[in-house]
């Protein structure tokens, strides 16, 4: 089902983990879907000198938050915008069509956790827009309560 | 060589070795249209009446109230299609649950842009029909309750007996999806006051292709397939001989080991139902405690995705199945633990053990080696954990 490029980042995750002093951190995606992806980021001189993620999903999900990690780090704020989705799937030599949403959440995860950065040092980053408000809540406790 | 553990019997099992030595000469030596005259035909007419036997001995039918099928599928489809057309002048109100296979609710479905009512009732928390419920949905124009006798996620037995002698009361037609159930638990359609069974061969050790629709004598059911005299003219088309020839022996074989056989599976599962909740925190079983199928295991675990937890499984080479979205290519995961009430977030995160005849304690104390270290390492990599782990302080 996966690419031999998916199933090497989702069981070798690359830049996995929580940073600490992020500069900039963006969570997309809902529980309730199955997919929530979290980068961190850390600039300096508007270059992306560090990033990580964390990822609650499939393989894919993983796989797509790995790579993205990989194509920003050591790039500028500008050029790492102009990563799509697109720039993603390539880069894992395809995905399912019913995964290419991964994709796409991680874009999104990217511009969140610039969005965060820009507004936390009061940067305007020209082309980029504030993320869309989709985080599910994990009430994990009602949740075992309910169950 | 690699270590690999199946742990998917309720999606399908290995065909027993004694069913396909039984069905082998009737694909090379003995392959005789069973309609023809001539004696290597008729010896495939024999080998299908006695087929029939065998099934049917094992639910405690008539053999004459058997009839072949292509699966389960179809056998859910003929019960459920075939009534509502056949009793159509006595109403048109079916009754049956959220929680069914497809095979039903996709029919059921249908039936309702066919014009037909139908209500879909609900389960608790462990995936049981409670008869108080199915009593008020019971109107006069409810011709038939299709409810299944083993939920094949949850593996929630339902008290099929009740239901029946509640439908029997009312003048109402009760059709069981038996085919998670069949060769596992006791089935008795006399007892149990079943009208009519779907049964599948791949299911029970037996071959793919092949199932099995008990219609209780008296039973109106039109023809599914038209076509030939087959199946007394209720469904058309030459029989799939070995087929049945490996459904009747593997329906055979499953009767006379199950006392055994589930005494055995409930070992292994509750060693595995125990063993989890010991060494992975914050997971559920999903399912009734006691009233479930004795192969079945389903946990939900906390903060992880279902396809991510199949995939580790499938590279230390164990088979499993999920109820995650992901694995079904839909945005809803399973909704039969949805049924039960789980949040979609926990549902996410469901893995489905089911043993088999192959299962040992071996195998479960591998599972039970690797689970844990897998779990946490998804945890790991989850921001929902990170945010439970904060939470915690």
């Amino acid at each position: 089902m996966y690419t031999k490029k998916v199933m090497d980042h989702f069981t070798n995750p690359r830049n996995m983990g929580e940073l600490q002093d992020a500069d900039g951190v963006g969570t997309v995606g809902n529980a309730k879907c199955g997919d929530i992806m979290r980068i961190y980021l850390k600039v300096e001189d508007e270059v992306i000198k560090d990033v990580t993620f964390k990822t609650f999903g499939c393989g894919a999900a993983v796989a797509t938050s790995s790579i993205a990690t990989e194509l920003v780090k050591g790039k500028t704020i500008r050029d790492a915008l102009k990563i799509t989705n697109d720039a993603v799937v390539e880069a894992l030599d395809g995905l399912p069509k019913a995964k290419i949403h991964c994709s796409l959440l991680a874009e999104e995860a990217l511009h969140a956790a610039l969005w965060d950065y820009s507004q936390k040092h009061g940067i305007e980053i020209e082309g980029l827009e504030p993320p869309k408000e989709d985080v599910g809540e994990h009430h994990h406790e009602d949740a075992l309560e309910e169950a | 060589m690699e270590k690999r553990v199946y742990f998917d019997h309720a999606a399908t099992t290995p065909t027993h070795p004694e069913v396909v030595e039984a069905m082998m000469p009737y694909f090379t030596q003995s392959f005789g249209n069973p309609s023809s005259i001539y004696e290597i035909a008729q010896i495939n007419k024999k080998a299908i009446d006695s087929a029939r036997e065998q099934v049917a001995k094992l639910i405690h039918a008539d053999p004459m109230e058997i009839y072949f099928t292509s699966g389960a599928t179809e056998a859910d489809n003929w019960a459920i299609k075939g009534i509502a057309e056949s009793y159509k002048k006595k109403g048109n109100h079916i009754i049956t649950t959220t929680t069914e296979h497809h095979a039903v609710l996709h029919t059921c479905e249908y039936l309702e842009k066919q014009g037909y009512e139908v209500t879909y009732l609900p389960v608790d928390e462990y995936g049981v029909v409670h008869i108080e419920d199915l009593k008020a949905a019971i109107k006069d124009t409810t011709i038939l309750i299709t409810i299944m006798m083993a939920n094949n996620e949850i593996g929630t037995v339902q008290s099929v007996g009740e239901i029946g002698a509640l439908a029997r009361e009312k003048g109402i037609l009760f059709h069981t999806d038996a085919v998670q159930a069949v060769g596992q638990i006791p089935v008795d359609v006399k007892d149990m006051h079943i009208d009519l069974l779907s049964i599948s061969g791949h299911k029970l050790n037996g071959p793919k292709g092949i199932g099995a629709l008990y219609v209780k004598k008296g039973v109106r059911l039109k023809a599914f397939i038209h076509g030939g005299a087959q199946e007394r003219r209720r469904r058309g088309g030459t029989e799939n001989v070995p087929g049945i020839v490996g459904l009747g022996k593997a329906m055979e074989i499953a009767g006379s080991h199950m006392e055994a056989k589930a005494k055995s599976l409930i070992a292994l599962r509750d060693k595995l139902i125990d063993g989890i909740k010991e060494k992975v925190p914050y997971c559920k079983l999903n399912g009734h405690p006691e009233q479930r199928l004795p192969n079945n295991v389903n946990y939900s675990f906390e903060f992880i995705e279902g396809e991510s937890l199949l995939i580790m499984l499938d590279m230390k080479g164990i088979s499993a199945s999920s109820g995650s979205a992901c694995t079904s290519g839909s945005l809803d995961p399973s909704h039969v633990l949805l049924g039960i009430g789980l949040p979609h977030e926990i549902a996410h995160g469901s893995l489905r053990i089911t043993l088999g005849m192959h299962s040992s304690e071996e195998d479960v104390d591998y599972l039970l080696e690797v689970l844990p270290s897998i779990v946490q390492r998804l945890r790991d990599m989850s921001p929902l954990y990170e945010d439970f782990v904060k939470k915690q302080g």
